[in-house]
């Protein structure tokens, strides 16, 4: 693809993004608006709303007695330039809570993801390679248990089964309490509190990657293409890698895309599980103690991974897949 | 109909599937008989194993009866997933036949709107939702529908986009039919195996995102339900296991049974597609 | 001796087909550098033999018996592993449908060098593949090494196929209809370069067709396939000339002629007037590169009352958009429709109603054309009902129809996926005439049908029009049926029509060289068949 084709693109899908961002922007706004009750108390949050003076000051700094749609400058204006408003029952400011625990929650979700596309493309392939045999079915059975299960009862099931039963790996948190660890120790003990959380949050994306490969090489094997191939005297082996393959590539990785925002979702209930400290847990104590700043800036953040993730994904298959370019 | 029962009965997981979901909407419609009274009655001494006391599935931290709260539960669970599945349809299926239909503007305005909520992380949303307008049964019921429209809207203007060009609905229009008869009477019959296929599936979900709503103790308070069990079991796992593992065995059956349903009607309405899918 | 040898060859259909065998009892032989094409219906067992003898059934179809010698050696002995040496370098095929023959994300000179690698010939291939894609004609042979397949038209590709099946040199080329999908003018092109081919280099070639008229282009000898079984082989011109079984007579008899007749000029007065029709298609939204597309431009033409005018062209000429114009399926930006007087374009949707019942459509796809999930009867009944004639009557009129078309009254009651193409095309006859039209439009309404079928519709619309007085717009690519079928005929090209007047003139002094070239592609045009009415 050559860069000029690129830069082209990049920008095009990058307004495409930006403008859903301000739509996500707009969407918080009017959920701050649609609650029941006064739109200050909502913004200050529970712990907040008990505060008068604290009322006060956000209907001025958000100009609540003003008309829609100054407020939704305001708050436009306020958002992006990462001001995401204050959460009075932590006392500090939204952004800086959020950027605090954004690296955990980077961890657990990048090691999920990771896991699940790996095993699961790998998985998806061996049972389409071997369809109709023990492979096939013991693989597809797994995968749909993976499926129908509820991550958090996984991830208790593993909880019970390794901390509690088994006392192979420690049941929550990142780290070990109470212990100072440096360098390649330290590497050691958060990767044994990663493991648990991880496998909880990839098990059921590893079964849907390992259906959805499973399901388009199945397609794919029947297109004439690799009839073609076989009829040129390709190796099944080949055949299988440079034809198959790469076409089944294709929908999952546009599968992925969408799935981003799911994964981000799970990590809410994962984290809840095993107290890693990521956003996802931020914002189930901030659901607790109904604390809408917090929880609205958790909302605003994870829709800006998303967008990010799918522009990533857009231009992986962009790459992959030439006749892309071509239909703009 | 006995060609689609013939070719239903031919997946014999989806067999098992009906038949599992058989006896979870029988226990849900049993439960008053079976376990007469509330759930959230205390019945014995708390923490009691399973098996002891009488008690099928033992009880959890305030003595009352897990497996009362299963069956119940499971009436719960089972409604909120129709009724939402049922408002997630209808909201889907006329923006994807407005979309898939007239084409042009309106296709483009509801793909947009579609994508959208595609990126938003749907259980993030839901949790805003429901904590925004105060949990209650029919706050979680608007808060699912509203997450899982998008994939029947996308589905429903696929299929409607590639029925519009099909000759017989052409046909139709040079016959001089009005749209919308055109819509109701030619395209919208031969819509429909993928959205009962797709309907099946989203009930699943539907019943995944309610039980992990109640986990996190959005549920309606005044209900006891799946996911609220196995909350409440969460803090106490190691003093009382099976608080959490039965109620999740009983999400497990039923999603899976689900899945496995929606497969067969899968196969039993795309024939070809079954082969191909290496199933028949 | 032989190239290819195939003897008593049976392989079996899975349990519940319509025969047991899906092909019985096969001997047919290629010699080195000759042609041998084998002739069929759909459903005749000619693709399982090719598949056969290239190994790749699936497991679903096993061979029952027979051998098949090729080069001295029974490939059927021959393990998985040694007969994939063998293909792609002794023995290449190639296929139908050239669209999707290609992996869309290899490069095209990536999968021809690929033959030559998994064949141990991989040193040589960066002069090879210039050098191969330039033997088949192709322009710009580097260019187009670079390019994927979707860049590349039909013909292209089948050429890139040719190319990729030759790399080796085998001796045996197999080719499983490979012009069928093809316009006409490409069509001619790749049946040139295969005569070419097997004078060069001596290649002998099993070619797989359903057209006659390929066959009397190009074949040596001919072998022709009924329900799994050859029923008459022997040297081409003996068997196109003098075929001796009832099922060869009978599919020869069908090929259209070729040689129009005639015709008195209709001259009656003008129902239909096309002028100025304008129709564009933008492709692309806000921030993508857009295309227009003129689909329809300079297409005028006028239809005179109880003739029937042939609109000819290729894929893309326009004929198909043009014809839907006149039915308002699309909407032409400027230009006017004028029907005895009035001119329909600018009309509402609703204006439109009442002239829906003296305009009317047939189409296509056999297999879309019908409503799958409505009965036969309510189908042929729906347009009249919806136009405020009673139910009851449109049902008898429904009834009254079947009997026309030549199906039995029982179909009231039954689907279509109960009927074969050839009977779903006279349903859709059938409900085109339950409006009782003046003008009716048909959009290729034999293409999809077999040989022998296609005559009988024919027939069936040349007896309706007669009786009736039906004026007809004729769309078709095939130019030996609009000669059949048509008073006068319309070539379009690229969405104009170069030329048109009386089908014979047309036919025997075409003025624009896009009719001349049209005229030269038809395949076999050297052949007349011939009259076989009296019993051999």
């Amino acid at each position: 693809m050559d860069p000029t084709k690129l830069i082209g693109f990049l920008l095009r899908r990058g307004l495409k993004a930006a403008i859903v961002v301000l739509a996500i922007v707009v969407c918080n706004f009017l959920l701050v608006h649609a609650a029941p009750g006064d739109p200050a108390s909502v913004i200050a949050g529970q712990s907040g709303a008990a505060d008068p003076l604290f009322l006060e000051q956000l209907r001025k700094q958000f100009g609540l007695d003003q008309p829609l749609y100054v407020q939704l400058w305001v708050y436009l204006k306020s958002v992006l330039t990462l001001d995401l408003g204050f959460s009075h029952r932590q006392q500090m400011p939204v952004a800086s809570l959020i950027l605090d625990r954004l690296p955990a929650t980077l961890l657990l979700t990048g090691a999920a993801f990771v896991f699940a596309i790996v095993t699961g493309v790998t998985l998806g392939a061996l049972a389409a390679r071997r369809v109709g045999r023990w492979a096939d079915s013991l693989i597809t059975i797994i995968a749909l248990t993976f499926y129908a299960t509820p991550l958090f009862w996984v991830g208790l099931m593993l909880v019970l089964l390794f901390s509690v039963w088994l006392e192979w790996l420690p049941s929550f948190g990142m780290s070990s309490v109470g212990v100072e660890l440096h360098g390649m120790a330290a590497v050691l003990d958060v990767a044994k509190h990663l493991l648990l959380p991880a496998l909880t949050l990839g098990l059921f994306y590893l079964a849907v990657y390992a259906r959805l490969t499973r399901a388009t090489m199945l397609e794919v094997a029947d297109q004439d293409f690799v009839k073609t191939a076989r009829a040129k005297g390709v190796p099944e082996g080949r055949i299988l890698r440079a034809h198959v393959l790469r076409n089944a590539l294709l929908p999952v990785i546009t599968f992925a895309g969408i799935q981003a925002g799911q994964l981000i979702g799970g990590s809410i209930l994962v984290e809840t599980v095993f107290a890693w400290p990521g956003i996802g847990r931020l914002a189930f104590d901030a659901l607790l103690a109904r604390d809408y700043p917090v929880l609205l800036g958790v909302f605003f953040c994870t829709s800006v991974m998303v967008v990010l993730f799918n522009l990533v994904t857009d231009l992986l298959y962009a790459v992959v897949d030439p006749r892309v370019e071509v239909s703009g | 109909m006995r060609d689609f029962w013939r070719r239903y009965r031919r997946n014999k997981g989806a067999v098992l599937g009906l038949v599992i979901l058989f006896l979870v909407i029988l226990m849900a419609i049993l439960a008053p008989v079976l376990f007469p009274g509330s759930p959230w009655d205390m019945v014995s001494a708390p923490f009691m194993p399973p098996g002891e006391m009488g008690l099928l599935l033992g009880s959890d931290s305030l003595g009352r009866d897990v497996a009362a709260g299963i069956a119940h539960g499971a009436r719960i669970s089972l409604l909120v997933g129709a009724v939402s599945t049922l408002a997630a349809l209808l909201i889907g299926v006329t923006l994807g036949a407005v979309a898939g239909y007239l084409g042009g503007f309106a296709d483009d305005a509801v793909m947009r709107f579609t994508e959208f909520f595609q990126t938003i992380p749907s259980f993030v949303l839901a949790i805003l939702l429901v904590a925004i307008f105060n949990p209650s049964i029919s706050s979680v019921v608007f808060a699912i529908a509203v997450v899982s429209w998008p994939p029947v809207a996308r589905v429903v203007r696929a299929e409607f986009l590639s029925l519009r060009s099909r000759e017989f609905v052409q046909a139709a229009e040079v016959l001089g039919k009005s749209r919308l008869s055109i819509v109701l009477t030619d395209i919208l019959p031969n819509a429909l195996s993928p959205i009962v296929v797709l309907a099946s599936l989203m009930v699943a979900t539907a019943i995944l995102l309610e039980s992990a709503l109640s986990f996190l103790g959005l549920g309606d308070p005044n209900l006891m339900t799946w996911g609220f069990l196995i909350g409440a079991g969460r803090s106490v796992i190691r003093l009382a296991w099976w608080m959490s593992v039965f109620p999740g065995i009983a999400i497990f059956l039923t999603v899976l049974a689900l899945n496995l349903v929606g497969e067969g009607l899968s196969d039993a309405l795309n024939p070809r597609l079954a082969r191909q899918r290496g199933a028949a | 001796m032989s190239l290819l040898s195939v003897e008593n060859l049976t392989v079996a259909l899975p349990p519940g087909g319509d025969r047991p065998h899906a092909v019985e009892d096969i001997t047919l032989t290629v010699d080195p550098g000759e042609i041998l094409c084998v002739v069929g219906e759909s459903g005749s067992g000619k693709s399982i033999t090719a598949n056969a003898v290239m190994g790749l059934l699936p497991r679903s179809l096993p061979v029952k018996t027979g051998r098949i010698r090729f080069e001295g050696q029974d490939l059927l002995d021959l393990t998985p592993e040694a007969m994939r040496r063998l293909r792609g370098a002794r023995l290449a095929m190639i296929f139908q449908e050239p669209m999707t023959a290609l992996n869309p994300l290899m490069r095209v000179g990536d999968q021809i060098a690929e033959a030559l690698r998994v064949h141990g010939a991989g040193g040589d291939v960066a002069r090879r593949v210039p050098e191969l894609l330039a033997a088949v004609n192709l322009p710009d042979p580097a260019a187009i090494a670079k390019s994927h397949p979707f860049r590349l038209s039909g013909g292209q590709r089948q050429r890139v196929m040719i190319a990729m099946a030759l790399a080796l040199e085998p001796s045996l080329l197999i080719a499983d209809e490979p012009t069928t999908a093809l316009d006409v003018t490409a069509q001619m092109q790749i049946l040139r370069l295969v005569r070419e081919i097997q004078s060069r280099r001596g290649t002998g070639v099993l070619f797989i067709t359903h057209d006659f008229g390929v066959v009397a282009e190009i074949a040596d000898r001919v072998a022709v396939m009924q329900q799994g079984r050859i029923v008459e082989q022997g040297p081409a011109q003996t068997v196109l000339n003098r075929p001796q079984h009832p099922y060869t007579r009978s599919l020869i008899a069908a090929v259209p002629h070729g040689a129009p007749p005639e015709r008195p000029a209709a001259g009656g007065e003008t129902i239909l007037r096309v002028a100025n029709v304008v129709k564009t298609y933008r492709r692309g939204g806000w921030f993508g590169t857009s295309a227009t597309v003129r689909a329809v431009h300079d297409a005028d033409f006028t239809l005179a009352k109880g003739e029937t005018l042939g609109v000819v062209g290729e894929s893309g000429s326009g004929k198909s958009t043009l014809a839907r114009c006149v039915v308002r399926l699309v909407e032409p930006e400027t230009g006017e429709i004028t029907f005895n007087g009035t001119n329909l374009r600018p009309l509402s949707r609703a204006a439109w109603k009442p002239y829906r019942q003296r305009i009317q459509m047939v189409f296509q796809d056999p297999y879309a054309s019908l409503n799958p999930r409505r009965k036969v009867g309510e189908t042929i009944a729906e347009g009249p009902i919806t136009h405020g004639v009673p139910r009851e009557v449109a049902l008898d009129r429904a009834r009254e129809l079947l009997r026309l078309v030549q199906l039995d009254a029982g179909a009231m009651d039954r689907y279509p996926h109960e009927f074969s193409g050839g009977q779903r095309q006279r349903i859709g006859i059938a409900r085109a005439l339950a409006m009782e039209p003046e003008l009716l439009i048909a959009d290729e309404p034999v293409s999809a049908l077999d040989v022998s079928v296609q005559a009988q519709v024919l027939a069936l619309l040349a007896e309706i029009r007669q009786r009736l007085g039906l004026t007809m717009l004729f769309i078709t690519h095939d130019l030996r049926v609009a000669a059949q079928v048509c008073d006068r005929i319309a070539v379009m090209q690229r969405g104009a029509i170069v030329e048109q007047g009386p089908t014979a003139q047309v036919f025997s002094s075409p003025q624009h060289p896009y009719t001349q070239q049209l005229l030269d592609s038809i395949p076999g045009r050297g052949w007349t068949p011939p009259d076989l009415s009296q019993a051999a």
